[in-house]
């Protein structure tokens, strides 16, 4: 399976300090591959993140790195991609980094179509803050703060994601290296926001959606399945919830201008970074006020 | 010299703000000085709003309480302002405002706009009287109005301004100014014109009354410069953003008000432990929480110094004047540049709205320091963006831009390689090296700017938006004979202390006059130097300071 002429060690970083069995591995092994793959060095990538042991990721991959707030792995993403529409863009976090503290960075970012993949390391609980109830925890998880239950409505990924206005949107499994290798392949390819939704176990906190609970759980979309059909995509989002089992595979990809395509000057332009600055050049803006 | 002061008053959206903008352009272009400063409500119509312009032949830094002349467009204008104005002063108005005040004189400006076409055009019949009323330039004036109006409409409001010139003869003895070319321009495109005169290619911000003015002057300037701005979805998108642009290897700002900041202070410290630059407005109103929107206090600064959990290198500065809003603006990003820390610029919505004429300023003057560095692309080093130096500051690359070498930022504590630590002699390094750059820009501080007399037997202490009234007041009570001087401070963190301990040892009574409660640089002065202040001028009713207030304090405590 693995193309034996690419490079993966380039992606090597420090020693991680997940707990041993969890989803994170494969993700972080699956990401490097799928960078590898796409021939991608290791100086041409950014990965931003915010806080919790998903956004560790940065910390464990080489690439360049921008591990930051709590919630707020996105907004820098954007900043980035303006100074420097060069740079290919991952964003690795957490269900409460995301949907919780960031949903609303998450929100408007796809609004504006930039050119991210986002990939959710969905574990349905808080991992890192020891297993509390997360936005995409199911009604009824007893957890330490949620005694009695969850009793909220899950946040739907892929239907928000959809209805929001990413233009890729995807779910795999941390657990299966064949489908999440492709996958993330596809979505760093995108040009727009892809965001794909990693199911992904924590072996410690989750004692509901294990490996075995996924493993039953999940299955591929449909090969008839349109991703181009939004209904069709919207249809299939809601399963999960309606106990259908949890469909993995794309469920929606359009192309749409990017943020930067929107802004000529950056689209037809060269990078912010790369242009020369000189004070002189705000003569004309000075001579306004004259 | 007469320095002559104008009030426009009346309801939000009738028009003030182009009359007032026709006045200002036709004076600067006139060759006099002036300062304007605008008085406005949070709501979009009605209400009650005014501009006052101060002008004359001389220097103008300050607006001042006392009336000229009064163009009301409304008859609350006259109820609320009529007591300030001068024994000898005039109250223009429609002959559809019955008023009985002593000095008005009523006149058909809404008639002859009809007549013009329009009854829109009032306000350049209003235009056409201002001048007259002052003797100025007729031609010069159909030059001002022509450069905003459409060509189509140009004619019409050409004839309302001859109509209105035409409704009253001269009546205000002004000298006629010598021809020199100023610009004019207030506090917020001050710092935007410095923003694009100092490399800024990105500015993020989420609206908020004051600072909303810089986002808009950078806007419109998207499709001839290089910067580009985005309106982000709330504050702490707009200062990510900018970091994360900043990290990218451009230079990037934000701006807000005081809510705003509120909302940023997290960022500030991740900019602080991350060692990113950036270069953050704070366009001051009076808070707490919503506040008052519109109105004009210097409460932030205690917040400010300590903003962020944790421990972080800063730096505070003060904008004084529109001149010191755009050469501190390029100054702080080579500041924030350099040591590679957040560099906040405190601004208020006095000086904000504030238009004054002034030197045009001097782009050969403005710097731009990255110090950015690079590696060969074969070289056998491996960078690391924490690297330990002799004074602390690690050689900074652009990301992507050397093959080979990666740029990892964290807001964990970090190695030199930006990997998380939990060991505490990392920990100590890495706090040291980061906070020894508070040392550093001690170094570079500019002291407070002085006004006043060779030995002071007051002093009295300010910062930021009062210097204009502060230098005002200074000139007033040295006529009165009093041996008075003045120290407005520009950078406020780290403190340049060393004037405030040279005039401490001549004055005998020290005052700080600050647009606060608390007195907060006081108190800052107090922790910094052990020095206490013998009394203190505050205001916090949300209009600035005028100089004829500081004067009546001084009269008043020191005796």
């Amino acid at each position: 399976m693995t193309n034996t002429t690419i490079n993966t060690n380039q992606f090597d970083s420090v020693k991680n300090a997940w707990c041993p069995g969890c989803g994170n591995h494969g993700i972080l092994a699956a990401l490097k591959q799928a960078l590898a793959e796409l021939k991608l060095e290791p100086h041409e990538v950014l990965v931003t993140s915010g806080i919790g042991q998903a956004a560790k990721t940065p910390q464990y991959i080489r690439t360049n790195g921008f591990n930051g707030l709590h919630g707020r792995a996105v907004p820098p993403a954007l900043g980035a991609q303006i100074a420097n529409k060069d740079l290919k863009i991952c964003i690795t976090s957490g269900d409460g980094d995301t949907f919780g503290e960031g949903g609303n960075h998450v929100l408007h970012n796809m609004r504006r179509n930039i050119d991210v993949a986002h990939f959710v390391h969905d574990n349905q609980i808080y991992g890192l803050t020891k297993g509390q109830a997360s936005p995409t925890t199911y009604p009824g998880h007893v957890t330490s703060v949620q005694t009695e239950g969850v009793i909220n409505q899950p946040l739907n990924p892929i239907a928000f994601a959809i209805v929001t206005g990413a233009t890729f949107v995807a779910r795999t499994f941390s657990g299966d290296r064949e489908h999440l290798v492709p996958i993330m392949k596809a979505a760093i390819q995108h040009k727009g926001y892809a965001i794909v939704d990693i199911m992904q176990p924590c072996v410690i906190f989750n004692k509901e959606n294990t490996y075995q609970w996924y493993r039953e759980n999940l299955y591929h979309l449909p090969e008839d399945h349109d991703p181009t059909n939004k209904i069709a995509a919207l249809t299939r989002a809601f399963e999960y919830e309606e106990g259908k089992g949890i469909p993995m595979g794309i469920f929606y990809q359009v192309e749409k201008p990017t943020f930067i395509d929107n802004i000529p000057k950056l689209r037809d332009g060269k990078p912010l970074v790369d242009l020369e600055l000189n004070p002189q050049k705000a003569e004309r803006f000075l001579q306004e006020f004259l | 010299m007469k320095k002559y002061n104008l009030l426009i008053g009346g309801s939000a959206g009738q028009g003030m703000d182009t009359l007032a903008h026709n006045i200002e352009k036709l004076l600067q272009r006139s060759g006099y000085h002036l300062f304007s400063n605008k008085d406005y409500e949070s709501r979009v119509r009605g209400g009650h709003n005014f501009t006052q312009i101060r002008f004359g032949t001389e220097v103008v830094t300050s607006h001042s309480n006392d009336l000229d002349l009064i163009i009301a467009l409304n008859t609350e204008t006259i109820e609320v302002h009529k007591e300030r104005l001068l024994e000898v002063g005039t109250i223009l108005c429609d002959e559809t405002i019955l008023s009985s005040e002593k000095g008005v004189i009523s006149l058909p400006i809404v008639k002859s706009a009809r007549e013009a076409g329009d009854a829109k055009t009032q306000t350049i019949v209003a235009f056409g009287i201002f001048v007259k009323l002052f003797d100025l330039d007729l031609d010069l004036a159909k030059k001002v109005i022509a450069s905003t109006l459409k060509p189509e409409i140009l004619s019409m409001n050409e004839k309302a301004l001859d109509l209105g010139y035409s409704l009253i003869d001269k009546s205000f003895e002004i000298e006629k100014p010598e021809s020199v070319i100023r610009m004019m321009i207030n506090g917020n495109q001050a710092i935007g014109l410095g923003a694009l005169a100092g490399g800024v290619t990105f500015y993020a911000a989420y609206p908020m009354t004051p600072s909303t003015s810089i986002m808009t002057y950078l806007a419109s300037k998207q499709a001839e410069s290089d910067v580009v701005v985005e309106q982000a979805e709330d504050e702490i998108a707009a200062i990510n953003m900018a970091l994360g642009a900043s990290y990218a290897g451009i230079r990037a700002m934000t701006g807000t008000s005081g809510g705003g900041f509120s909302l940023m202070t997290e960022t500030l410290g991740l900019s602080g432990i991350a060692e990113l630059p950036l270069v953050i407005v704070n366009v001051q109103r009076p808070g707490p929480a919503t506040g008052l929107p519109t109105r004009t206090e210097q409460s932030d600064l205690s917040f400010i110094l300590t903003a962020s959990h944790g421990e972080i290198p800063r730096m505070v500065l003060a904008v004084r004047n529109v001149e010191d809003a755009f050469y501190q603006t390029t100054r702080a990003l080579n500041i924030a540049d350099k040591y590679q820390i957040p560099v906040i610029i405190l601004n208020d919505q006095y000086l904000a709205d504030a238009n004054q004429t002034i030197k045009p300023f001097d782009l050969s003057k403005v710097t731009i320091e990255r110090n950015l560095t690079t590696l060969d692309a074969d070289t056998d080093e491996i960078y690391n963006r924490y690297q330990f130096t002799e004074n602390g500051i690690s050689p900074r690359i652009i990301p992507g831009k050397v093959k080979g070498q990666v740029v990892l930022i964290d807001s964990d504590e970090h190695d030199q390689s930006g990997h998380i630590i939990e060991d505490a002699e990392t920990r100590i390094k890495m706090m040291q090296k980061r906070m020894n750059k508070l040392e550093m820009l001690k170094e570079i501080l500019m002291e407070p700017s002085y006004f006043g007399v060779e030995k002071p037997e007051i002093l009295l202490v300010g910062w930021g938006s009062t210097e204009g009234n502060l230098k005002e007041a200074v000139e007033e009570l040295i006529k009165n004979g009093k041996q008075v001087g003045a120290l407005v401070f520009g950078d406020i963190y780290p403190l340049p202390t060393k004037l405030l301990e040279q005039y401490l040892g001549i004055a005998s009574t020290v005052i700080n006059v600050e647009q606060n409660y608390t007195g907060q640089l006081a108190k800052l002065i107090r922790q910094e130097t052990g020095i206490k202040m013998d009394k203190s001028l505050l205001k916090y009713d949300g209009r600035q300071i005028a100089p004829h207030e500081i004067v009546d304090f001084v009269g008043r405590e020191v005796r």
